[in-house]
């Protein structure tokens, strides 16, 4: 489980991003929506370790790892995927997926991972993660990467954005099923309604603070009945 | 065929350069040159390899039409106060697609330097096809500076293709790389040079191609690592006289204090001559290392795999 306690962050201007978020996960699903520079991004970052908070703390299972390095939270079994896939010359789509395994892994097995993201493994292993692949590919490899780790907390940072339709599908699917095998706890920062309506809760952060937060089936009415009534600035 | 003899320092490096095999040896035509001497050569039904009567090194000669095959001529400088000179030349018949292993390994123990310079012809005939795969080692922890300067000419007629795989791993204090190739119709070369450079290494790679014949094309990339207080240089001159397609990419990272200069130069004298050159230096990128990290390695781990990736 997660816990955040108050956690703020601040541009080296001083602007707060963040401030002064706590919430705490229950287990399987919790999406993170909320309107566009709300600090979504930053929050998945600072539970990741890329960025460090100005203050607060985070917990994962009752542990502080907030002083933690990237490295060290990885270890400890948090999982990030990127927003925008990081491209490298030369290590292949086997070699980063081996990597984030931890071990040499079969093709059969490599056959499975890809499959979760809409990817054939005969047509990607042996490519490079370079720019070659276009942002659907890469992203799909990019959220690959976290579902090999099988980590106990997988942070993933809007997993829609730039894939097609049939790709994202698949994806929902595999979200659904590692909650339902409770195979890891995921936080995925979304603003499509189909992940927002398998979300076991949802919390909604605007100007770097939780606007609502709460169980899906109290949270998400509410948003969806926004989308109708505010959906023009100027009606209100 | 002569008996091979050479020495553990060779069996090593060979091992290394040219992926010998202690028991199985190497298979077809070979030649193995340690410390300015022959150490083993064999020829094989198709290719020759003959020694030069008027200077040291060897003639290579590949029959028309010969497919296949694998010729190795590695060269292995093992102690210090050698500097040894060979010419081998590579004459590659009519429609031939052969691959040619050529390492070189230079150990020195001692305190004078110790050096290998090649100088290597190739020429190809009409429809030839070469795949030319060299690595470079500087091993031993003498005072002494362990060099190795090629030096490639490349001649190349219609429609053939050479291939060079060059990569210098860790070691060499002082290399000069000077390849230079003409190309006539329809022929092709691609380069993929990967050198690696630490403490006060240097490592200075000069090309230079003219693409002489209608629709000839050159595709140059060189990838460097530079660590430690080491520097790299890389020239490049691709000239384009006919209507053809040259690449030339400088793609170097650097380290510490590590230092690459990319001076890449493009000359058309045809209207229809497209050619383009792409240079890039820089750090390796917070976020590759970033990502890696999130992957549970440390930043040390993935710098490794970032270079090694790299530089494969």
């Amino acid at each position: 489980m997660l816990e955040i306690q108050d956690l703020k962050w601040s541009l080296p201007s001083g602007d707060g991003i963040i401030n002064g978020v706590s919430f705490k996960t229950k287990g399987g699903l919790t999406v993170v929506t909320g309107p566009n520079g709300g600090g979504k991004t930053t929050l998945a970052k600072l539970i990741a370790g890329v960025e460090t908070p100005t203050s607060g703390k985070i917990l994962l299972d009752g542990e502080d790892i907030t002083g933690l390095s990237v490295t060290d939270r990885a270890k400890k079994g948090v999982a990030y995927a990127f927003q925008q896939p990081v491209r490298f010359k030369g290590i292949t789509v086997r070699d980063l997926l081996e990597l984030a395994a931890g071990e040499n892994m079969k093709y059969t097995s490599l056959c499975d991972l890809l499959g979760k993201v809409g990817l054939c493994a005969e047509e990607y292993i042996d490519r490079e993660m370079n720019a070659a692949l276009s942002g659907g590919e890469a992203k799909r490899i990019e959220i690959a990467t976290v579902l090999a780790r099988k980590a106990k907390l997988s942070v993933f940072d809007e997993p829609e954005a730039g894939i097609d339709l049939w790709s994202f599908s698949r994806l929902v699917e595999t979200f659904e099923e590692i909650r339902s095998k409770n195979e890891g706890e995921l936080i995925v920062i979304s603003h499509q309604e189909r992940i927002l309506k398998i979300a076991d809760e949802i919390v909604v952060i605007a100007d770097g603070k939780i606007r609502i937060s709460g169980p899906r089936e109290e949270i998400l009415p509410q948003l969806l009945a926004g989308e109708y009534t505010c959906s023009c600035p100027k009606r209100g | 065929m002569m008996e091979n003899s050479f020495n553990d320092i060779t069996a090593g490096m060979l091992k290394i350069i040219s992926d010998y095999d202690i028991n199985e040896g190497f298979k077809g035509a070979y030649n193995i040159r340690e410390d300015s001497a022959c150490a083993g050569r064999q020829s094989s039904e198709n290719i020759t390899i003959a020694p030069k009567s008027d200077k040291p090194g060897i003639d290579i000669i590949v029959k028309p039409n010969t497919k296949g095959e694998t010729v190795y001529i590695p060269a292995c400088v093992t102690h210090t106060a050698v500097d040894d000179l060979v010419y081998n030349d590579f004459h590659i018949g009519k429609n031939a697609d052969v691959v040619i292993v050529a390492g070189c390994g230079v150990h020195n123990e001692g305190e004078e330097d110790a050096r290998h310079n090649g100088i290597h012809r190739f020429f190809l005939d009409e429809g030839a096809s070469v795949l030319y795969k060299e690595k470079h080692i500087g091993t031993g922890e003498g005072k002494g500076l362990k060099k190795i300067d090629p030096v490639t000419e490349c001649y190349l007629k219609d429609n053939s293709r050479l291939e060079m795989d060059t990569i210098q791993l860790g070691g060499v204090d002082r290399s000069t790389r000077t390849t230079s190739a003409e190309l006539a119709a329809g022929a092709k070369i691609i380069v993929r040079e990967r050198i690696m450079t630490d403490n006060a290494e240097e490592a200075v790679t000069k090309f230079s191609v003219k693409l002489n014949g209608e629709d000839s094309g050159a595709d140059l990339v060189s990838r460097s690592v530079a660590r430690g207080n080491s520097h790299q240089a890389f020239y490049s001159v691709v000239e384009g006289n006919n209507r053809c397609t040259g690449h030339s990419a400088c793609d170097a990272i650097i380290a510490e204090n590590g230092r690459v200069d990319a001076q890449p130069a493009l000359n058309a004298s045809n209207v229809d001559a497209e050619l383009i050159h792409e240079a890039a230096i820089g750090k390796i990128a917070g976020e590759q290392l970033l990502k890696l990290c999130s992957l549970g390695l440390t930043r040390e781990e993935a710098e490794e795999k970032i270079i090694s990736g790299f530089l494969k």
